[in-house]
């Protein structure tokens, strides 16, 4: 019994350290001139949000750099964090990040539990065919065509919802695998946001072998995500415009993107950003 | 009035979605991978049991490169490997053979842990018990059918139950080579376009599964303990 209690008490002990040691590394969090800002960003998408060992590029890496640095940080003064898809809504409401670019869509249902400043891009769901590939022409040409898209997407369930009928769709974990069915012909086309398409196209890996289709038919707002208490959502979306009027926007798409051929869809692009609240 | 709106959201969610039909595809992988990797994990387990040291070494092999390797790579290697590059079909519709390919990357997994469960139970078996077969003249595997094997399948239904637990839970893995209807897929697909729902979601998945995998182990338990050979 005596030794039981003895060990409860040093669990809890050993807990209340580790939390402290969760606390410590908080102090640099949000607000604060000086101090450091911690970016989530996608850590596997080539040309938006990329981890090629120490090193990050991308657009969304770009522009949150920009961003940041109207914030009043330098670019060492960032922490860049890794957002997977499922996780962007926690990483932002328990402040583990302070702001999320990661081909992150407005949607209504994400405003309830977090904010968004912009849209500072406006991607649209497009197909990824081999360089070679004449019939695939844009979505109406998919009849008994192979797809491939990754697992849980938006852009997943758009062609189970709109195309099921004619198109045979397989899901993959991620962009990489779609990409290697494609170059191994087990698929005709790969499916998702045109930017993140003409990202893989612009890898060395597949330069020359794929193309973007260049026939986006959905519409995604992508937003700087932030906490709903957040004070900055206004000098964001001021920055986003800066972005956008000084040239920056466009230079950071020609950099990340060169290469591909790809042109984003100019009638929504640049897009105007919202108002905040 | 805000609960109020939360529960109906959270109904909604399942007329949306079918829950229950990712988890009946669950069901039938972890049922079809069960049976091939229990005729599978039984070959491996008599080569490991075998007179002949050939078969020891392949039946040792097997189990050493499959149980050691993680199953996310078996299921990789099926669908970019055997799929795409080898240009291998296990079925003409799409659905059907990304399910045949998850079968088989958790069957051929799951086998090599199967044949462990059973070479343990075998090990309960008394030596005096081979020895008695073999006096009476039967040979490997008459002796093996009849008198070694009945005895450590009694003896092994315990960690035979827990692999079944694994094989139910590794189940999802499947997502990996394809099968994009069962629940790690659906429970993606949810917080895709519900993350206001997000603990909702996720603690319905981890209930469905805790209710599955409940009974599996108490019926394993209860089974070993009734049908353990009294000695």
């Amino acid at each position: 019994m005596r030794k039981r209690l003895l060990g409860a008490i040093a669990l809890a002990a050993a807990t209340a350290l580790a939390l402290a040691g969760c606390g410590s590394d908080d102090d640099g969090g949000s607000g604060g001139g000086g101090k450091k800002i911690t970016i989530g960003i996608k850590f596997d998408q080539p040309g938006l949000g990329f981890k090629d060992g120490d090193k990050y590029s991308g657009f969304d890496v770009d522009a949150a750099t920009y961003i940041a640095k109207k914030l009043g940080y330098s670019a060492d003064q960032i922490t860049w964090k890794e957002a997977p898809s499922a996780q962007r809504e926690t990483l932002l409401s328990t402040h583990q990040v302070d702001m999320i670019l990661a081909t992150y869509s407005i949607t209504d249902d994400r405003k309830k539990t977090v904010a968004f400043a912009g849209p500072y891009f406006v991607a649209g769901q497009d197909l990824l065919v081999k360089n070679d590939n004449t019939d695939i022409t844009g979505p109406e040409s998919l009849d008994g065509k192979k797809l491939c898209s990754v697992t849980g997407s938006t852009s997943a369930q758009k062609i189970k919802d709109t195309y099921a009928n004619k198109v045979n769709l397989v899901e993959y974990p991620g962009y990489a695998e779609c990409v290697t069915a494609l170059n191994g012909g087990a698929v005709d086309a790969v499916t998702t946001d045109d930017i993140i398409l003409a990202g893989l196209a612009a890898q060395p890996a597949n330069k020359g072998k794929v193309k973007v289709v260049g026939k986006p038919f959905t519409t995604e707002n992508y937003g700087v995500g932030l906490p709903q208490d957040n004070k900055t959502c206004q000098q964001i979306t001021d920055a986003i415009k800066d972005m956008i009027s000084d040239g920056s926007w466009q230079k950071f798409l020609d950099t990340n993107l060169e290469g591909t051929g790809y042109k984003p869809d100019a009638s929504k692009n640049p897009p105007t950003p919202a108002a905040c609240g | 009035m805000r609960s109020d709106g939360f529960v109906s959201q959270f109904a909604d969610l399942f007329d949306e979605y079918d829950v229950l039909g990712a988890f009946w595809v669950n069901i039938q992988l972890t049922l079809w991978s069960a049976l091939f990797a229990g005729i599978l994990g039984t070959i491996l387990a008599l080569f490991r049991i075998s007179p002949i040291p050939s078969l020891r070494w392949a039946g040792t092999a097997y189990v050493n490169i499959f149980r050691n390797t993680p199953l996310t790579i078996i299921m990789v290697l099926l669908s970019l490997g055997v799929w795409t590059q080898l240009g291998v079909q296990l079925s003409g519709d799409f659905t059907t053979n990304f399910f045949r390919f998850g079968v088989v990357g958790l069957s051929v997994y799951t086998a090599s842990f199967v044949c462990e469960s059973i070479r343990s139970g075998v090990n309960t078996v008394p030596i005096g018990q081979a020895e008695a077969a073999r006096s009476i003249g039967l040979s490997f595997l008459p002796a093996a059918r009849l008198i070694i094997l009945p005895q450590a399948f009694r003896g092994s239904i315990a960690p035979l139950g827990s692999t079944l637990i694994a094989l139910t839970k590794n189940s999802t893995v499947a997502s990996v080579v394809g099968v994009s209807t069962e629940t790690s897929g659906l429970l993606k697909t949810m917080l895709e376009f519900h993350s206001s729902l997000l603990v909702a979601i996720f603690l319905t998945f981890a209930l469905g599964y805790v209710i599955l995998v409940i009974p599996v182990g108490i019926a394993t338990t209860a089974l070993s303990r009734r049908l353990a050979v009294k000695r």
